[in-house]
């Protein structure tokens, strides 16, 4: 009974570690996919992939083989090959090239899949939203020793692999990205960064594929990374930030899956959108919240500027006590009455005006804020 | 032309095509040691292809481009770029220092990261473009003149030879303006030679010592006094050019 319960346990400590590591690996890679504006091209590979896995799975009867991996990852690469050359003719766009190439490749994968594999391992529902539950079902066993879900060797290697090259190249890719021209004409030839890049995507997707699906792959991908875009502005934070988010979104939508008894794909790919979505909303500075309430404060500073200035313009002249007449300011300034007093208000509390009897008066501090306004 | 004396940049026949329209032809251009120059010519003209073409960034159809008498790859060291401003990624998660060190990045070599002596070249030059005040602003919070000091501080710690410049004045302000027409002019007093995308007409005989006018042709090459006549604009501009006939 006891033992019982623990495998139960380790087997979720399984699948939440699959989803942490396969989460980590794909928003690496993801980092440097948004800021190249690339994000639907991890889409196009995840799914193009799929002919290459089923030629070599006819070729080798074995939906381990790591020839899977290989023919999967010349897939991917080659979709890319295939988009960027439509694209060169100038006859078709960047995004309708991607709507062309992948749908086309993966036709032919399900093509494949129905007319040969009908009764097989490889079917279209697991192919586009996998199955992580199922992900530490398949145990590495060497000379019969288990030594734990194949899933999470594929990823940890996938992660190590993805932040060697990182870490190796992260002053090549920084450049290659942001200013391509630069790179090359330093002899940094972006070109091969840019291949190199799309290779460890296609491996990421392939590995990640078998566990977590095709969609759900984009979803860490893109996801992650683009929440922490949101959040900083060094390239360095943001990779480490993308992790974070990508585990994060992992581990709270495999969590939620587990309490609503859902589909584990579905959860993570939807707590990516609302992690976004948060960040979206709060985040300092950018965010819209920050937005909204930087708009509604600039309202206000306006307003009393706008009423200093009305001060300013008429003080010491004949009409001076007329115009400073607290309960006739919103007929001069054509103002809500409301509006008018809460600015008055303001103005007081900020000390840029005073009150004497019924008159407003401009205090030093007011007189100098119209002046900076005017000469501006 | 100096046949005789090395020139920093010698192109001969080039011919840039994209499919077969041609955007340069048959271009031949001797820019000698230690000038300040612009070039100039109508929108479409070639003038960005050339200076692409000369740092290897287009592949052309014929002909052959030398610095100080070796091809573009040889001398990659001594070649110093800045690409216009907008061909780039401004909201690009990084700040200003960290930009001008990718200037570094070509002595650097692959793999090599850049250490306490090339910040130190970095904020260098930041203080000749008068930007040291900025060093860790988000680059998406600059001005246009201040991407485009950035871009020539990028330039001046590769500490080059020849430099090649496409429109650093485009949608600068007249201070950022007066401040990279005398960093060109040091430049040129070091000896270096300065390449100049240039668009406005008016400032060229006050910014610039030589000037080529392009129109998918090389009209003319040469000393600002003896090129940049009413005639040759006419040519390259097709009679466009009403102001001239004042001079």
């Amino acid at each position: 009974m006891i033992q019982d319960h623990l495998d139960i346990i380790l087997n979720h400590l399984d699948i939440i570690l699959i989803a942490i590591v396969t989460a980590s690996a794909c928003a690496l890679p993801g980092v440097f996919l948004v800021l190249r504006r690339m994000t639907l091209m991890s889409d196009a590979i995840s799914h193009a992939i799929l002919p290459g896995i089923v030629l070599a799975f006819f070729l080798t009867h074995n939906i381990s083989s790591p020839l899977l991996i290989l023919a999967a990852t010349a897939t991917g690469v080659l979709t890319v090959v295939f988009v960027e050359l439509l694209q060169k003719t100038k006859l078709v766009k960047e995004d309708a090239a991607i709507g062309l190439t992948f749908p086309a490749l993966f036709s032919i994968g399900v093509i494949l899949i129905s007319r040969y594999a009908g009764n097989m391992h490889l079917d279209t529902d697991a192919v586009l939203l996998g199955e992580l539950a199922h992900a530490p079902l398949n145990i590495l066993k060497i000379y019969g020793y288990e030594l734990g879900p194949v899933s999470i060797y594929v990823m940890g290697g996938m992660l190590v692999l993805n932040l060697a090259f990182i870490l190796i190249f992260y002053k090549e890719l920084k450049l290659a990205t942001f200013d391509a021209s630069l790179a090359a004409t330093l002899g940094f030839a972006p070109t091969l960064i840019h291949y190199g890049l799309m290779t460890l995507v296609s491996m990421t997707t392939v590995g990640a594929f078998d566990a977590v699906g095709s969609i759900l792959v984009v979803a860490l991908i893109a996801g992650p990374p683009a929440t922490a875009y949101l959040m900083t502005d060094s390239l360095a934070r943001m990779l480490i930030l993308s992790v974070v988010i990508g585990c994060v979104n992992a581990v709270s939508g495999y969590l939620l899956a587990y309490v609503f008894d859902v589909s584990i794909a579905g959860t993570i790919a939807t707590m990516t959108f609302l992690v976004f979505g948060l960040i979206f909303m709060i985040v300092p500075n950018r965010g819209l919240i920050a937005i909204a309430r930087r708009h509604i404060r600039q309202k206000w500073e306006f307003a009393q500027t706008m009423l200093v200035i009305h001060l300013f313009n008429h003080e010491g002249l004949p009409e001076a006590h007329e115009e400073s007449e607290i309960e006739h300011l919103h007929e001069h300034l054509q103002w809500e009455p409301t509006f008018a007093t809460r600015v008055v208000k303001q103005a007081l509390n900020n000390r840029y005006v005073s009150q004497e009897a019924t008159q407003l008066m401009l205090t030093d501090r007011g007189r100098s804020i119209a002046q900076r306004a005017l000469v501006q | 032309m100096q046949t005789h004396e090395t020139n920093a940049i010698q192109v001969t026949d080039l011919t840039v095509a994209y499919r077969e329209t041609p955007v340069l032809w048959d271009i031949d251009l001797d820019v000698p040691p230690g000038v300040l120059l612009a070039i100039v010519g109508p929108n479409g003209a070639g003038k960005t292809t050339l200076i692409k073409a000369i740092l290897g960034l287009v592949r052309p159809a014929a002909g052959n481009v030398l610095i100080y008498n070796k091809p573009y790859d040889a001398q990659r060291r001594i070649v110093g770029y800045v690409p216009q401003r907008g061909s780039v990624d401004w909201d690009f998660p990084t700040n200003v220092l960290d930009v001008v060190m990718m200037g570094r990045y070509g002595a650097l070599g692959w793999i090599k990261r850049p250490g306490k002596h090339d910040r130190e070249l970095a904020m260098h030059a930041l203080e000749k473009v008068g930007m040291e005040k900025y060093t860790n602003r988000q680059i998406s919070q600059l001005s246009g003149g201040q991407q485009q000091r950035v871009f020539l501080a990028r330039a001046l710690v590769q500490d080059a030879i020849v430099y090649l410049m496409d429109e650093p004045f485009q949608g600068v302000d007249a201070t950022t303006e007066r401040a990279i027409v005398t960093l060109l002019q040091e430049l040129r007093a070091n000896g270096k030679t300065v390449v100049v995308v240039h668009h406005d007409l008016q400032t060229v005989t006050d910014y610039f010592d030589w000037v080529t006018l392009l129109n998918i042709r090389r009209i003319a090459s040469g000393p600002v006094d003896d090129t940049f006549t009413p005639d040759n604009l006419r040519e390259t501009y097709g009679g466009r050019v009403a102001f001239m006939k004042n001079r």
